[in-house]
């Protein structure tokens, strides 16, 4: 990489946040969208009582809100490169003198970015609320799992982007691959409680669990699957080979 | 020096060839044009030289670098005006410009100066802190010119630049082209199918069909290998006087249209009196008479045309007997 790499990553960066301060409903919209979840389901469900869980059930439900908001964010980010192609702006990008990985790190960055202004948003909500925090270093786990949850969001979001060319496929591949996704995640309830045997080994292959189990272990300290650590190191692997495709896929798709 | 120079260029879509072992060559400080009709290859070759669609053959090389092989020293000396928009639309004019800027990697003083120099070459200078969104058609077509040669290109590739805008601003944006070639001798590879914007724009133009270049020449040259001048002559009578001047030898091909006939000759000032003298014989008026030189339209339709009778298995039988008629049949489709 060279001097002009790290411009175009600056101002791939800088647009993307132009964009996301101009355009007020997407600003509106992601703050308010994983309010209405913390909000409304965290009260909603207060009142049950899930066997084997330590504190009240909003406790459980923040740190997953926390993550399904920078997945929806940062997936979007990837797939809109869909809308650049669409609109054309992609080739302007495309037939600049710059790395194609350059490119896709400026558009990851703006999208992680601004993911991550989403994050703690509910974090701090989610403190104010009562959602106890486990110590200092379970805070910087947990940012730590965020940014690698970000980049991974992003270069699944390249991927799918890459091999779609209008937004009916972007509708039906959200809802066939997100909302299983999200179902498994034990975002909502613990799966070791509630689902059957199989179930619970399709949830074990699910990417997006060993996220929200890392997320809740490292912020509340309770009611993880697996220790943090060793979550940390089942998604840094995951983010690398996920980037690693992402800009693969980016690299050979035409404008 | 040949700053363009393409090898067997070739690119196929699902077994469909867009573009057919094409190979031509342009000079450096030319205007040259691909003149053609839509769906003939023209974006497509563009879209190869500019490193956006991998070529599916042969190669060619820009300012001397493959454009397979020195794919980023090729994008450092090229500037494209794309057929479809390519702004941000959420950004204004400047941070529009600037984007570009720093993706070209200029400092920031020279950043600052070409923004001025670009937008009042365009005339957009006061507009410069408004929203994309809010321009009009041809504003950002302007934009997207001025966008083009913020980075000094020493190629500009203009695809259809002035699709679907108005005379006026069309007009404006041909001065323009003509302005930059001149004073900043950039050298200009544009597509079009308007036929007046290929003959006032180009120095060389080459005419490509399904995907295959037909002819490549000076426009002038080319006009004149349709080899005579056009005579334009309204009459009473024209099915009659069309049937005797057919058998005239000195006549290359009698046109009728309706209420008018075009006659492709030699020396037409010349032949206006003996044409007089054939239509007082038949018992036609003549009402009205034009002498004109032959037009690129005349051109394009005497290449493609001729194009298109040799891929018609009866072609030789109407060739021989009847040439003219056949290429109407042709001109209405």
């Amino acid at each position: 990489m060279n001097p002009k790499d790290f411009q175009a990553i600056y101002v791939l960066w800088l647009r993307q946040m132009k964009r996301f301060l101009r355009i007020k409903s997407w600003v509106l919209s992601t703050i308010i969208q994983p309010l209405f979840f913390l909000f409304i389901l965290g009260f909603g469900f207060n009142i049950a009582v899930f066997p084997n869980m330590e504190g009240s059930y909003i406790n459980y439900l923040a740190p997953g809100i926390i993550a399904m908001a920078i997945l929806f964010s940062s997936m979007f980010t990837g797939v809109s490169v869909l809308w650049d192609r669409q609109s054309g702006f992609l080739q302007e990008v495309l037939v600049a003198p710059v790395s194609r990985l350059s490119i896709v790190i400026g558009r990851t960055f703006g999208g992680a970015t601004i993911a991550l202004f989403q994050g703690f948003l509910i974090m701090f909500i989610a403190i104010f609320l009562g959602v106890p925090l486990a110590g200092f270093e379970g805070f910087l786990l947990t940012v730590l799992i965020m940014v690698l949850l970000s980049f991974t969001a992003v270069g699944f979001g390249l991927i799918v982007a890459s091999k779609m060319r209008d937004f009916e496929q972007f509708q039906s591949i959200m809802s066939l691959i997100l909302m299983p996704l999200l179902f498994l995640s034990s975002l909502f309830f613990p799966i070791t409680e509630s689902l059957p045997r199989w179930l619970q080994i399709l949830s074990y292959c699910n990417p997006l669990f060993y996220m929200v189990d890392g997320i809740r272990g490292s912020f509340t300290g309770a009611n993880y699957v697996i220790d943090p650590l060793i979550n940390l190191g089942i998604i840094s692997i995951l983010c690398i080979v996920i980037m690693g495709l992402g800009t693969y896929f980016f690299h050979k798709s035409e404008a | 020096m040949d700053i363009i120079v393409t090898d067997n260029l070739t690119k196929t879509f699902d077994g469909c060839t867009a573009v057919d072992h094409i190979q031509f060559s342009v000079k450096e400080g030319e205007i040259f044009g691909f003149l053609g009709p839509n769906g003939a290859g023209k974006t497509t070759t563009i879209k190869m030289l500019t490193t956006l669609l991998y070529p599916t053959g042969g190669s060619a090389s820009i300012a001397g670098f493959d454009i397979l092989k020195e794919r980023a020293k090729v994008r450092e000396n090229i500037g494209v005006v794309f057929q479809e928009p390519a702004l941000d639309t959420e950004l204004t004019c400047r941070e529009n410009l600037d984007f570009h800027a720093r993706m070209y990697g200029l400092s920031s003083e020279i950043r600052k100066k070409r923004i001025i120099e670009v937008l009042t070459l365009v005339d957009l200078l006061d507009k410069k802190d408004v929203i994309v969104k809010n321009y009009s058609g041809g504003m950002k077509r302007r934009l997207e010119i001025a966008r083009g040669l913020m980075h000094s290109p020493r190629v500009l590739f203009l695809d259809e630049p002035t699709l679907g805008l108005d005379a006026q601003t069309r007009r404006a944006i041909w001065d323009y082209i003509k302005k930059l070639n001149e004073d900043e001798n950039t050298t200009i590879f544009l597509t079009t199918h308007y036929m007046d914007e290929a003959d006032f724009l180009c120095h060389r133009i080459g005419i490509i069909h399904h995907g295959k270049i037909l002819v490549m020449n000076a426009v002038d040259i080319l006009k004149k290998s349709v080899g005579n001048d056009v005579i334009t002559l309204s009459c009473s009578d024209c099915h009659v006087l069309q049937k005797r001047l057919e058998k005239e030898p000195w006549i290359g091909q009698v046109t009728p249209h309706g209420s008018f006939i075009t006659l492709g000759v030699e020396r037409g000032e010349e032949k206006i009196p003996v044409i007089f003298d054939i239509a007082r014989a038949v018992n036609v008026t003549i009402s009205s008479i034009d002498v004109r030189k032959p037009t690129l339209d005349d051109v394009f339709l005497y290449y493609t045309g001729r194009r298109m009778r040799e891929q018609t298995p009866e072609a030789p039988v109407n060739k021989r007997t009847k040439p003219s008629g056949f290429r109407l049949r042709w001109r209405k489709e």
